[in-house]
């Protein structure tokens, strides 16, 4: 890693303050990004890996706020930025892919428009000049017959074809970061093999950064350098990707990795972490995992861990780590 | 396409007609027409003769037909009061509906939409309440005492406006029209804003939702995300969104503004085909009546047509099926 | 009860300033409707207890007012105040009884229509679309027009275009109900079709109407005042609140406003009243919003 990271998260919390009590979101987030890599935040659904995303984009609405931390790009604090600054960050420093291809493009304009306005926003190109990168940028993610297709509208594409379009408004302005969230859940099973090579390849011509959040370890296990590990708002284990698939430290990682049906793991049979996400509003003290958790003891219903370097580049938070070699 | 326009067209006689049968109906139920032509001193068998002028001796049927078959041939009959064609009465006051009716409308769209944006782009702001409450008060009025109320102040009181009446007016292509004359716009003033309040309400209303529910779709963050401002978010990519329920009640509320003209028309005294309508109630004038409400349902029936086809022009996802 | 005073929806409420004013609104009008006779001495209908000695009398704050007639008096000597009380008992009952009857057939012809589909459902539903594109004032205006005034025929013609809004939301509801797992279980154990109604299907589509229903109130209470106004409404004897503007409108241009603008006040902060707290309503059962 460079002495400064593209991207230092510290201690983020975004919490949403609603009716029924204050969702802490997320909830002492921190991790770092350098230039050129990919980094997999992974948890199972709302464990509040979006809302890592858009609090780093400055797209947290209310009732949700950032309550505390730092988003460092390059050591400039974005969440101390105003709103005109974040606006130059977006799209041109750090874009985003969304989940659904089917509603992240505006149903009421053409293809061509809303690839347009990015390079409008960002760059002095005049309207040749844009049209011609918007050309080219659309072949590049595999769009062929692309200067027609500028005027189509997006329910004229299929969904993977709208994410291909999704992809390339994220890396039309050359970005340094790009944060995809879930880019290939919604996706049919052959095309988010094709979607994922796209975007690994594209990130790597470019030699941007990525952000890859998932729900879907071995997504990950195949994108990314680094893994950061996410559960009820904090992360539970990080380290480098081969470390942290083939020996994870932190139970929940365990459970995890052994409930990817595929063969990565040849265990005889999956397996299934017990019982669900606790009530993020309303959380126990000591550890939250504790309750689905195979080796949970009593310390780990007084004391909340905290993360601590385990065996090789991985840290996680447990007062009980595996061990390489250890089942759960 | 043309088996689309084939099928609405078809559609729209259907209704029409329908509309012919309930009107006879209801018409035939309606008091005995002949008192209105016969002098109040007529002997019985003046009556009877009129009433077989009037065709009234035939059966239902018979009437129904003679009725529907006069209808297509555009022949309306003659009003009992003015015993003139029915038709003309009717024409000849219909530009200064019309003429009512739109200014109300363009009255109530400039001012809803840019409030109705605001209010669903800042649903908690103190600003936004004070539109939203007004607006729920504009739909609680009733739309003829807010008249008097402007009459009363405007006109009685400190006699800024008329009170009643159409001002001068200039004839283009044959038809009269009051908005191109400065004393005509002091006379329209007053009944545009009290026809208008309502349908601004609604409209505006209409408008917050829409706008409401447009800022909650993913496609306006990754517009966010690209860097957009946050007028541009709101314009360029959530109003047109938002506008498609509006255009759809944009129709229907042009009928409700033809509908609440006749009161507004009585009220002002504004000599359009909603004051006829109310002044042939009241003197039972059965031709008037179905001229009106045959007139006002076709314009009805095309108005439904042209928002559908206003519809596809706006939403692209349409005019593929 | 105590569950009703921690729920979700009484915590809003008491947050909601509009729900607090609207229902405050509500109330004050369900109690000057009930108890409106015993808080005037005057009945403004016994012509006895008239005295024409003090017509046009003017509101008390201004000169020449009278303390006994707080609002002022119309041409006859009648209490503005008084014929308030009573006439927004007939606004009322127009609008409730209209509401109810509206509900009834609506919702049995939505019923009958999505639950048995085919031509009923069609004849029911082309009715409806054709009733829809026109406005609900429009043929209740017509319908006046055709059988002449009196609070029964005002209730029959608000009926005819109240029950389409019911019609076609269960209806709707209706459709989407018996598709769902349950009812096909309950026919399939052989239930008759009433029950099968009465308890699977109804229950479920009866919370868009409380909000439909609140606010039709108000709709209803608007149109019978426009029909009045018009001279198609309510008879002489029994005059609403829309007529009472009528008659006060043919003095107004003599500078005589009371007579025509309190009750208009009144009209206004009754229908008010229901749209607020309807829109809280929307808002709160509406389960897309959340």
């Amino acid at each position: 890693m460079t002495d400064q990271p593209l991207l230092a998260v510290r201690d983020l919390r975004t919490h949403f303050h609603t009716f029924s009590g204050t969702v802490k979101a997320v909830d002492g987030v921190s991790f770092e990004i350098g230039q050129g890599e990919v980094m997999g935040l992974v948890g199972e659904s709302g464990g509040g890996k979006s809302v890592v995303g858009f609090s780093i984009l400055g797209l947290i609405d209310s009732p949700g706020k950032i309550e505390a931390g730092e988003i460092l790009l390059d050591g400039k604090n974005l969440v101390a930025a105003s709103e005109a600054e974040l606006r130059k960050v977006r799209g041109r420093e750090i874009s985003m892919v969304f989940q659904d291809p089917m509603t992240s493009l505006n149903p009421l304009h053409s293809v061509g428009r809303q690839m347009d306005e990015v390079l409008r926003l960002h760059t002095d190109l005049d309207a040749k000049a844009r049209q011609a990168a918007c050309v080219e940028m659309l072949e590049s993610v595999g769009i062929s017959r692309a200067a027609e297709r500028l005027k189509a509208y997006p329910h004229q594409f299929s969904g993977g074809m709208r994410q291909r379009v999704v992809i390339a408004i994220a890396l039309l302005a050359r970005p340094r970061l790009i944060i995809a969230d879930e880019p290939t859940t919604a996706l049919d099973v052959t095309i988010q093999s094709q979607i994922l090579k796209l975007m690994r390849a594209q990130i790597a011509e470019k030699g941007a950064s990525m952000i890859l959040i998932t729900h879907d370890l071995a997504v990950v296990s195949e994108m990314a350098d680094h893994i950061t590990v996410l559960y009820c708002g904090k992360v539970v284990e990080r380290g480098r990707t081969r470390d942290l698939i083939n020996a994870p430290s932190h139970p929940y990682t365990r459970g995890l990795i052994d409930s990817i049906p595929d063969t990565v793991n040849r265990h005889d049979r999956l397996s299934q972490i017990p019982g669900t996400v606790p009530d993020i509003r309303n959380l126990p003290k000591g550890c939250n995992f504790r309750d689905r958790c195979p080796r949970a003891q009593a310390l780990c219903a007084e004391v909340e861990p905290q993360l601590e370097p385990q065996h090789g580049t991985l840290s996680s938070a447990c007062h009980f780590p595996l061990k390489p070699g250890e089942a759960a | 396409m043309l088996g689309y326009l084939l099928k609405r067209l078809i559609q729209m006689t259907l209704v029409l007609w329908v509309v012919s049968v309930i009107v006879f109906l209801m018409m035939s139920f309606t008091g005995d027409p002949v008192f209105m032509v016969v002098p109040i001193d007529a002997s019985d068998a003046e009556i009877a003769q009129a009433r077989r002028l009037l065709g009234l001796d035939d059966s239902l049927p018979v009437q129904y037909w003679k009725f529907l078959t006069s209808l297509l041939q555009g022949d309306f009959g003659r009003s009992y009061v003015f015993r003139q064609p029915a038709m003309t009465l009717i024409l000849e006051r219909m530009p200064a509906t019309v003429e009512l009716v739109l200014v109300a409308m363009a009255l109530a769209i400039a001012v809803a939409i840019p409030l109705g944006v605001y209010a669903g782009a800042n649903p908690q702001s103190r600003i936004s309440r004070v539109i939203m409450a007004g607006s729920l008060l504009g739909i609680s009025l009733p739309g003829f005492w807010i008249g008097m109320v402007l009459i009363y102040l405007f006109a009685v009181h400190w006699g800024i406006f008329p009170s009643s009446g159409r001002g001068d007016t200039v004839e283009i292509f044959g038809i009269r029209l009051s908005i191109l004359t400065w004393d005509g716009w002091t006379h329209i003033v007053l009944p545009a804003v009290t026809l208008s309040l309502a349908t601004m309400a609604i409209i505006l209303r209409i408008t917050r939702a829409g706008m409401m529910e447009v800022g909650r779709q993913d496609f306006m963050k990754f517009a966010r995300a690209k860097g957009a401002t946050r007028g541009d978010v709101l314009y360029k990519h959530g109003l047109k969104n938002a506008l498609i329920p509006v255009v759809t009640i944009f129709g229907l509320q042009l009928g409700d503004l033809i509908a609440f003209a006749t009161i507004t028309e009585t009220i002002f005294s504004w000599p359009g085909m909603g004051k006829l309508l109310i002044d042939s109630i009241y003197r039972a004038d059965r031709p008037v009546i179905v001229v009106y409400l045959m007139l006002v349902a076709l314009i009805f029936v095309v108005i439904n047509f042209l928002v559908d086809v206003i519809y596809m022009l706006i939403d692209p996802r349409i005019r593929l099926k | 009860m105590t569950g009703f005073l921690a729920s979700e929806f009484f915590h809003n409420y008491r947050r909601s300033a509009s729900a607090i004013i609207g229902s405050a609104l509500m109330a004050a009008f369900a109690f000057a409707v009930l108890a409106g006779p015993f808080l005037v001495a005057q009945d403004p209908y016994d012509i006895a207890s008239l005295n024409l000695m003090d017509s046009y009398k003017p509101p008390v704050w201004l000169p020449g007012g009278d303390p006994q007639f707080w609002l002022g008096t119309d041409g006859q000597g009648r209490d503005v105040w008084a014929s308030i009380l009573y006439g927004a008992r007939i606004s009322l009952f127009i609008g409730l009884v209209a509401m109810v009857a509206s509900c009834t057939i609506g919702t049995l012809l939505g019923l009958i229509a999505g639950f048995y589909g085919g031509i009923v459902d069609s004849v029911i539903m082309r009715i409806a679309d054709i009733q829809l594109s026109f406005p609900s004032i429009l043929i209740a205006l017509f319908l006046m027009s055709a059988v002449g005034t009196g609070v029964d025929k005002v209730l029959i013609a608000l009926t005819a275009v109240g029950w389409v809004v019911y019609a076609r939301t269960v209806r709707g509801s209706t459709l989407s109900e018996i598709e769902k797992e349950y009812v096909q279980a309950a026919k399939v154990a052989g239930l008759p079709n009433h029950k099968i109604i009465r308890k699977h299907v109804l229950p479920n589509v009866l919370t868009p109407l409380i909000v439909i229903a609140t606010i039709q109130v108000g709709t209803f209470v608007l149109i019978e005042a426009s029909l009045s106004f018009l001279g198609v409404g309510v008879p002489i004897t029994q005059p609403s609140l829309g007529l009472l503007i009528k008659n006060g409108f043919d003095v107004l241009f003599s500078g005589l406003w009371w007579t025509s603008v309190f009750p208009g006040v009144a009209i206004m902060m009754l229908v008010f009243g229901i749209n607020l707290f309807g829109d809280f309503l929307r808002d709160e059962l509406n389960p897309r919003l959340k």
